[in-house]
């Protein structure tokens, strides 16, 4: 379910590095529990993010909710594709989902990131409580 | 078993565009007496049209109809039981009404000379004074228009006050329970928010707090009894910290309907707080509108309140419209009048006495649905409830029943759902205000409705899910709706 190979927040964002290039969404979990995201308002194309910072806001059937970035740097592409099909944050939240493309800053803030292990063990703690 | 239910009268209603019928009109006019003067020299060509595209042409009892039809598709107050939570939905009684409709107050203009309305200068000058009085606080302003504009208002001052010792200040704290409204309120007013945690008991958690207070801390927003329905019983403690650092607490007035007449704000360390006159004080809610949100402040804050101010001279009262140090209009004239009108009708027609029964009653309404369906629902925090109880729908899950489908499924027993998936603190909430109005009947049935859908929601829980089956549309596509929403109306091709 949770690809292995990213790391996640207990915000319930994911991030993908490749090279020094993060690509960010938000996880399963988390569209899952908004339900039909209906909108989603994105940073500029050459915004700068910062670790824990908002960036943006996905707004489902449910509720506005702000999305926070794992990782500092410069926004380097933004999915435009969501803009006119946001559901494919709920189609493919791990993929055709993405939100924003960053040249990361700090390659270390990725250490205090969950594993997709931790990951799961987080939410199954979070959806018990 | 459904006791009561009402199904929609009217199943199908076109729009009032399409009811149209060329040539008709509700009203033929005698011929005037008077010489015909032409509009388009009058007024300006510019400013006169010759034609209102598509104006719909009906009857007076084709639009008598129209609407009626289509207010069988709601519900209101005067059916039963309203038990949306933080919304205070209680009855507004007919003598709010009959005060409202009297002929000086519902022709009184507001640009009538002062001397010409003192009756209605009264009017505000006696509910600030009674407002005062209920909340322990020492000055009112009655001009906001809602809870949220009265939030606004409220910041504004303390921003003004705090710009007047000096320094602005940088952040507003607001629990993680409170309404949405508060943060808006705090970024409007030029403030970064910073969101306290709630403790295992739903309460504010005080440690947090005070390790979040600092030289930059403006405000502190706390809504008491919180959205949780629970009294937050280290407020006066709170108002210490926050005093000890120069900062101010902002109350959210939103459910002093818990408290009307045996705890005032005034008393334990509040600055300034809005009344929601539409929760509290019976008004009506409208159709979203228009409701008020009065404003009291201490002392200190005083010169900061928005004018007009009405002030009282011997027998002659005054609209003050120039002051220093206000922070000047917020709503044009004197607020919603007609509104103010029926809070005081309702404070006077309860006297003092009666504002407390109110208030014993509400609490009592809300802890007997608490122990009616206890048993069945699960109850996150077991904080004593004041006079709203959140439930979760944890044990629902199990079967995929959330919160909005027992909501919906409300609607077939003849009840307007409870307030869903709110306050946020609670996943998947059942937020439940029955306020004053019930009698022990009604608050029975609805108990009896709960328990009902949870017994189905065991056996049967595709009833459930696919609910409402009594009305005119079952669920409605919101995804559709909110991605692709249809806001005009467009005559048919062929036209």
């Amino acid at each position: 379910m949770y690809p292995k190979d990213y790391r996640y927040t207990k915000e319930h964002e994911w991030v993908r590095v490749a090279g020094d290039v993060a690509t960010i969404g938000i996880t399963s979990h988390a569209q899952d529990q908004l339900g039909d995201v209906v909108f989603v308002e994105l940073p500029a194309a050459n915004a700068k993010l910062h670790a824990g910072q908002t960036f943006g806001t996905v707004e489902s059937v449910k509720a506005v909710s702000d999305i926070y970035s794992p990782i500092s740097g410069d926004v380097v592409e933004i999915n435009e594709a969501l803009i006119d099909a946001p559901e494919k944050i709920n189609e493919d939240p791990h993929g055709d989902g993405w939100l924003v493309r960053a040249k990361m800053a700090n390659k270390a803030e990725l250490d205090s990131l969950m594993s997709a292990e931790d990951y799961e063990q987080y939410i199954a703690a979070e959806t018990e409580s | 078993m459904i006791k009561k239910v009402r199904p929609h009268q009217t199943q199908n209603e076109p729009l009032i565009f399409e009811r149209s019928s060329p040539g008709k009109f509700g009203y033929q006019l005698p011929e005037l007496d008077v010489p015909v003067v032409d509009p388009q020299t009058a007024l300006g060509a510019a400013n006169v049209r010759t034609e209102i595209p598509h104006f719909p042409e009906v009857s007076e009892v084709d639009v008598i109809r129209h609407y009626t039809r289509l207010s069988t598709w709601n519900y209101a107050i005067d059916l039963g039981l309203y038990p949306l939570g933080s919304c205070t939905m209680k009855y507004n009684p007919r003598v709010n009404e009959f005060v409202a409709r009297l002929d000086g107050i519902a022709w009184a203009h507001p640009y009538q000379p002062q001397q010409l309305a003192q009756g209605a200068l009264r009017i505000q000058h006696d509910l600030e004074m009674y407002l005062a009085e209920i909340t322990g606080m020492d000055a009112v302003t009655l001009q906001p228009a809602a809870g949220a504009h009265g939030e606004l208002t409220g910041i504004l001052m303390i921003r003004a006050y705090l710009e007047a010792q000096g320094d602005a200040r940088k952040t507003v704290l607001i629990p993680d329970s409170a309404h949405g409204t508060n943060p808006a309120t705090a970024a409007m007013a030029g403030y970064e928010v910073k969101e306290i945690p709630s403790n295992a008991r739903g309460l504010i958690d005080f440690a947090a707090l005070e390790a979040a207070v600092d030289d930059s801390t403006a405000a502190l927003m706390m809504t008491n009894p919180n959205t949780v329905g629970i009294f937050e019983e280290d407020i006066a403690k709170v108002a210490e910290l926050l005093h000890s650092r120069g900062a101010q607490l902002y109350m959210d007035g939103a459910n002093m309907n818990a408290l009307v007449g045996w705890a005032r704000p005034g008393d334990f360390g509040v600055d300034v707080m809005h009344l929601n006159l539409h929760k509290t004080f019976s008004t009506p809610h409208g159709g979203g509108g228009p409701g008020a949100g009065p404003v009291a402040v201490k002392e200190h804050l005083t010169p900061h309140l928005p004018l007009p101010r009405v002030v009282k001279d011997g027998e002659t009262y005054t609209a003050i419209t120039q002051a220093a140090g206000s922070i000047g209009r917020v709503r044009a004239f004197y607020g919603n009048f007609g509104v103010l009108v029926r809070a005081l009708a309702y404070t006077l027609a309860h006297g003092g006495n009666g504002l407390k029964n109110a208030t014993l009653d509400a609490v009592l309404n809300a802890n007997y649905i608490r122990k009616g369906i206890e048993d069945l629902y699960h109850l996150p925090y077991e904080s004593p409830a004041m006079h709203e109880v959140v439930f979760s729908d944890q044990r629902q899950t199990k079967q995929g029943i959330k919160t909005g489908d027992i909501a919906k499924r409300l609607i077939d027993y003849g009840f307007h759902p409870y307030t869903v998936s709110f306050p946020l603190i609670v996943h998947g909430a059942l937020m439940i205000e029955p306020t004053e109005t019930e009698s022990r009947q009604e608050l029975d049935l609805f108990i009896d409705a709960m328990r009902s859908i949870a017994a189905e929601a065991e056996a049967d829980p595709e009833l459930v899910r696919g609910a409402p089956h009594s009305t005119r549309t079952s669920r409605v596509n919101e995804t559709q709706a909110a991605r692709n929403p249809i806001v005009k109306w467009e005559p048919p091709a062929s036209q």
